[in-house]
């Protein structure tokens, strides 16, 4: 998903015994399925998680425009075009609620800015990845926002009230996402020879970092079981990976294309499809800071922002004079 | 970093006569940049026929540690419900 290794306090849930009567308040809470606000008591370790995965969710969306961007001007269609458009005003959108439930949180606008733009904080490694034709921002929406929406469907039901309602928000829209892509590749698909192979070229470069999307397994990490605990986080990584598999299997056959593992197949003991583990060396790598565009994507926000200064100054100033200006009217 | 745009909550009413309902927050230099941003970030999908900005700082809260001695008195008095009240059912359309 667009958080896929969010630390928490690094050492077990504590049992309810061993809580401190504040701290086993808040976890009974949590337990009967009730929010948690702004302004409750909540343990400091609880607002650091959620302030870091909101954060890396929210960096996502941000950076997950540019690979996207790259083809509104290049877009086949003024039809394709506007879709386009609509689909990266609403990552902006979504990143725009993440940041606004995490500043709930005590944590400002500009911090979060700060370390996103300086490299300290993560996001997705899938936006580390080029878009090289067309048929990407096809299966960008299938696949990718695909992925998304396997985790964000859950966290809905997430225990922070502000995050909840983000991601009611956010799952809205998201559908429009990966319907939208889809219809790229039936119509890639389904086109000319040349439209196809686009349409499997593509499918072949993003199974794999599609598949990195949900992390690591993460069935022995404490910091998952400390995030489940508190209702952060709702499925381990596996467990949705699976989901997707035996989702997005049948698409491709629809779609005619293959996917790029020779392990796939359908296992009827287990009513699952196997597959193969993508390769979590390059997942570390990419998320570490060595993947295909990190440099560039970090360039194109640093750019972006620097580029804005003089207009937010402005707008800052011409506020100011105008408050003066009413002030002394009264 | 200059100073940080001040941070606005964003009600909206929907189509159907109902009241304006908090729907999120944003940052703006002014109200007037406050309203553009809340219309292109809030109503991207006809949300809503009425946009209410309000700056955050000017909305007192109730706090939490009060919920106690600020709601629980409500709950002794179940004489303010219809229901609290038997009537027999000889008597109609009351």
């Amino acid at each position: 998903m667009y958080a896929q290794q969010v630390e928490s306090t690094g050492s077990q849930p504590k049992s309810l015994n061993k809580m401190n009567p504040k701290e086993r308040a808040f976890q009974e809470r949590i337990d009967r399925g009730e929010r948690i606000e702004p302004k409750d008591w909540m343990p400091e370790g609880y607002r650091k998680t959620l302030v870091r995965q909101m954060g890396q969710h929210a960096h996502s969306e941000i950076v997950g425009q540019l690979p996207e961007g790259n083809w509104i001007g290049r877009a086949p269609t003024l039809e394709r075009k506007a879709i386009l458009l609509a689909k990266v005003q609403d990552e902006a959108g979504h990143g725009l609620y993440l940041y606004s439930a995490a500043e709930t949180l005590g944590k400002s606008r500009d911090d979060m800015t700060k370390e996103l733009l300086s490299g300290r904080a993560k996001y997705s490694s899938i936006f580390n990845y080029p878009t090289l034709n067309w048929a990407d921002m096809g299966a960008v929406g299938w696949l990718v926002d695909g992925a998304a929406i396997m985790n964000q469907v859950p966290l809905q039901r997430t225990s922070y009230g502000p995050y909840a309602r983000a991601m009611v928000r956010i799952c809205k829209e998201e559908s429009f996402h990966q319907r939208q892509g889809f219809d790229i590749m039936m119509k890639m698909s389904f086109g000319s020879k040349e439209q196809k192979a686009m349409a499997q070229d593509s499918l072949n470069r993003f199974w794999y970092p599609s598949l990195m999307m949900f992390g690591p397994s993460d069935s022995e990490s404490v910091h998952s079981a400390q995030s489940m605990a508190w209702k952060i986080k709702i499925n381990f990584n596996d467990e949705l990976r699976q989901k997707f598999v035996n989702q997005t299997a049948p698409q491709a056959k629809y779609l005619g294309l293959k996917i790029p593992d020779e392990n796939l197949k359908w296992n009827k003991k287990t009513e699952q499809y196997d597959f193969s583990e993508p390769d979590w060396k390059e997942f570390f790598e990419v998320i570490s800071g060595n993947g295909p565009c990190n440099i560039e994507r970090l360039a194109a926000r640093n750019k972006a922002w620097d580029d804005g200064e003089w207009f937010r100054e402005g707008l800052m100033a011409n506020a100011s004079k105008q408050s003066k200006a009413m002030n002394a009217k009264d | 970093m200059s100073i940080e745009s001040p941070l606005w909550e964003v009600f909206i009413r929907g189509q159907h006569g109902t009241a304006h309902r908090h729907v999120g927050s944003l940052h703006a230099s002014d109200a007037e940049t406050a309203m553009n941003n809340a219309r292109d970030v809030y109503t991207r999908r006809n949300e809503g026929l009425s946009i209410w900005v309000v700056p955050s700082n000017q909305i007192i809260a109730s706090s939490p540690s009060q919920k106690g001695s600020m709601f629980d008195p409500s709950q002794g008095k179940i004489y303010r419900h219809p229901s609290f009240y038997d009537i027999p059912k000889v008597v109609k359309k009351i």
